[in-house]
Formats: C-alpha cells, sequence, structure tokens
C-alpha cells in the first residue's frame, strides 16, 4: 500500500509517515496542496489522507483536485475541529466514516486504509 | 462607554467564537503532534524489546519534538487566557503594542491559512491607553482581516502600534490592493459600532497602501 499524508504541520505528518513505514506502509508526505498534485501526477498512491485546513486551497478543494488527476485514489479527512457541519462536508465528498479528528490512533486510520482499498478491490 | 450595544455584542460573540475555535484548532494540532511522537517512541521500544538497536540520537529527537510542542501549547494556552481575561473590565490600561502582539499571534492562523505573513514592527516605547481591551482586540481584529484581503501580490501586511500627540496609533501598510477595494464599504457596521464604542478614528490612504486606526489616551467610561 502507498499512501500521500497532506497536511501544514511538517512535525505531524513526517511522524506519521515515519510510523506507517515501520508498519510496512510506504508513505509520502507534503505540507501543501500544491506540492500534493504535482506528487499524484508523477506516482501512484492508493489512498491521500488530507487535513480539511490546508493553507490556501482547503482540503475538500484539493481532494476534489486530486480526484480529476487520479480517479482510483481513495481519501480519508483529518481535522482539529470535528464539528457536525465539518462532518457532513467530508461525508458528502467521501463515505460516512472516511473523517478522523487529531489526534489519530495510528491502528484506526491503517483499518480505515485497508477498508477503502478493499472496497476498491470488491467494486473495480 | 457609548455605543450600539446590538452590534456590538454580536460583533463581540462573532469574534469570541472565531478567536476560540482557532485556538482549539492549534491546540489539537500541539496534541496531534505530541501524540505522534508519544507513538513513536512506543514503536522505538517495541523494536527495542524484540531486539532491534534504536539509535539513542532517534529519542533524543522526539523528545525535543515533544518539548517544542509543549512550549508552543503553553503559549498558545497563555495567548487564550489573556484574551477570555480582556472581559474582565470595561476600561483597562492597556500597552496598545502588546494588544497589538497578541491579536497577531491570535490570528496567525487565519493569516497562514490565506497565505499571508504578519510582519509586526516593534515600537521604540511603551504605547499606554485607556480603553475597553474587548472591543480594542475586535477592532483591530476586524482591520486585521480586511488588510490580509488587501495586501496584493505582496501577501504581507506590516503592523506598527505608536504613541501620538493625542493618544496612540496602529499602523497597517504594504496594502497594495486597498485601491481596488472601493467597491466595499468598509468600515461598515461593525466596525463603525466599535469605532465609536472606542472614541477611535480609522484614516485609509489607499494611495500608500495604509490604514491608520487612531485612539484617544483615554476612552470614555
Amino acid at each position: 500500500m502507498k499512501v500521500l499524508l497532506v497536511d501544514d504541520e511538517h512535525e505531524l505528518v513526517s511522524t506519521l509517515a515515519e510510523r506507517l513505514s515501520l508498519r510496512g506502509i510506504q508513505a509520502d508526505w507534503t505540507v501543501s496542496g500544491e506540492d500534493a498534485l504535482n506528487l499524484v501526477e508523477n506516482h501512484t498512491y492508493d489512498v491521500a489522507v488530507l487535513d480539511v485546513k490546508i493553507p490556501r486551497i482547503g482540503g475538500l478543494e484539493l481532494k476534489r483536485k486530486l480526484h480529476v488527476k487520479a480517479p482510483a485514489l481513495k481519501f480519508i479527512f483529518m481535522t482539529g475541529h470535528g464539528s457536525e457541519e465539518e462532518f457532513r462536508r467530508c461525508a458528502a465528498e467521501t463515505k460516512e466514516g472516511c473523517y478522523l479528528v487529531k489526534p489519530v490512533n495510528i491502528e484506526d486510520l491503517i483499518q480505515k486504509m485497508h477498508d477503502l482499498i478493499r472496497e476498491r478491490e470488491d467494486r473495480p | 462607554m457609548s455605543g450600539n450595544w446590538e452590534i456590538l455584542g454580536e460583533t463581540g460573540l462573532r469574534f469570541f467564537g472565531k478567536m476560540s475555535a482557532s485556538i482549539s484548532h492549534e491546540i489539537k494540532n500541539v496534541m496531534a503532534i505530541i501524540n505522534e511522537n508519544a507513538g513513536l517512541l512506543e514503536d522505538f521500544t517495541v523494536m527495542a524489546e524484540k531486539g532491534m538497536p534504536i539509535d539513542p540520537q532517534r529519542l533524543k529527537t522526539r523528545a525535543a519534538m515533544i518539548m517544542k510542542q509543549i512550549r508552543r501549547g503553553d503559549e498558545i494556552i497563555r495567548g487564550m487566557n489573556r484574551f477570555a481575561h480582556s472581559v474582565d473590565e470595561p476600561l483597562q490600561q492597556v500597552d496598545l503594542s502588546d494588544t497589538l502582539s497578541l491579536v497577531v499571534a491570535l490570528s496567525s492562523r487565519f493569516a497562514f491559512m490565506r497565505g499571508v505573513t504578519l510582519e509586526l514592527e516593534p515600537p521604540s516605547t511603551q504605547v499606554p491607553i485607556i480603553t475597553n481591551p474587548f472591543f480594542l482586540q475586535n477592532l483591530i481584529w476586524l482591520c486585521l482581516d480586511f488588510a490580509m484581503g488587501s495586501t496584493g501580490a505582496g501577501k504581507a501586511v506590516v503592523l506598527k502600534a505608536e504613541k501620538t500627540e493625542r493618544g496612540a496609533k496602529i499602523q497597517f501598510s504594504k496594502l497594495q490592493d486597498l485601491g481596488r477595494r472601493e467597491a466595499e464599504s468598509f468600515p461598515g457596521e461593525r466596525e463603525t459600532a466599535l469605532l465609536q464604542a472606542l472614541k477611535a478614528g480609522l484614516v485609509i490612504r489607499k494611495e500608500l497602501g495604509e490604514m491608520h486606526l487612531t485612539f484617544p489616551a483615554q476612552a470614555e467610561r
């Protein structure tokens, strides 16, 4: 499994990537939406984990742009807020449950990644 | 202190909510980084238990990151505490430069999200005024919010508080797009209500890309 992590908190994404790699998951990370778009153009990822609040572009808008470039890519949102409104917006963009409130539990995150990939394989 | 209390109350609540949401978001990020680093330390422990050697430098680096985030969290919470206590008294002596730096700190995430840099110029002396601290913060925020949308390609706002003959002022500069925002009604009714309540003045100098907020040395009770 190869994943892309996008969050403006450098120490958060870099550490999360290291923890995922210790569990055998290849993770690239970036703090900017623009870099994320470039990475998706040049690499193939199974899942993108996006902060809802990404500077300038915003997580939901970034998701739409990434989806155009990589239609098979699955998405999980992370947020610090966890408001009802945000949950509704994220659920509308992905599927219910693809939304984690910070601080995230890494095992929950990995489980969601596997669920999404399994779903994609079941319904290609 | 006179004023349109309906507008002041609604504007103040909105400001309080906006800042509180931003502060809670920042604290969540701090906790998330501590969570990941603590988790990584736990991962190292599991690896060590399985006989894998761990470089002590990796442990040191992670411990330093946790300490850094604790300092960051402490700073955020101290700012939040000062902000919360700004409603304690309707009139207080404040240092305008100190209040400006607090509002800049509270607004830093909004600026970051918009790709704007806030440059705070240090004052040469203290800038004491007697005013309503909460209304003052609210007015500075509304002007800063407008200023952040007026930076043009420069994407920076330079702020400075200084003493004047009659009191004090805050200067917002490098607002290259001020001239292009002519159609917008600024100050609007919220800013006007706060300007009146604080007996403050607002001068917009489009040709210079500057905005000046002026305050009397003492607002009326």
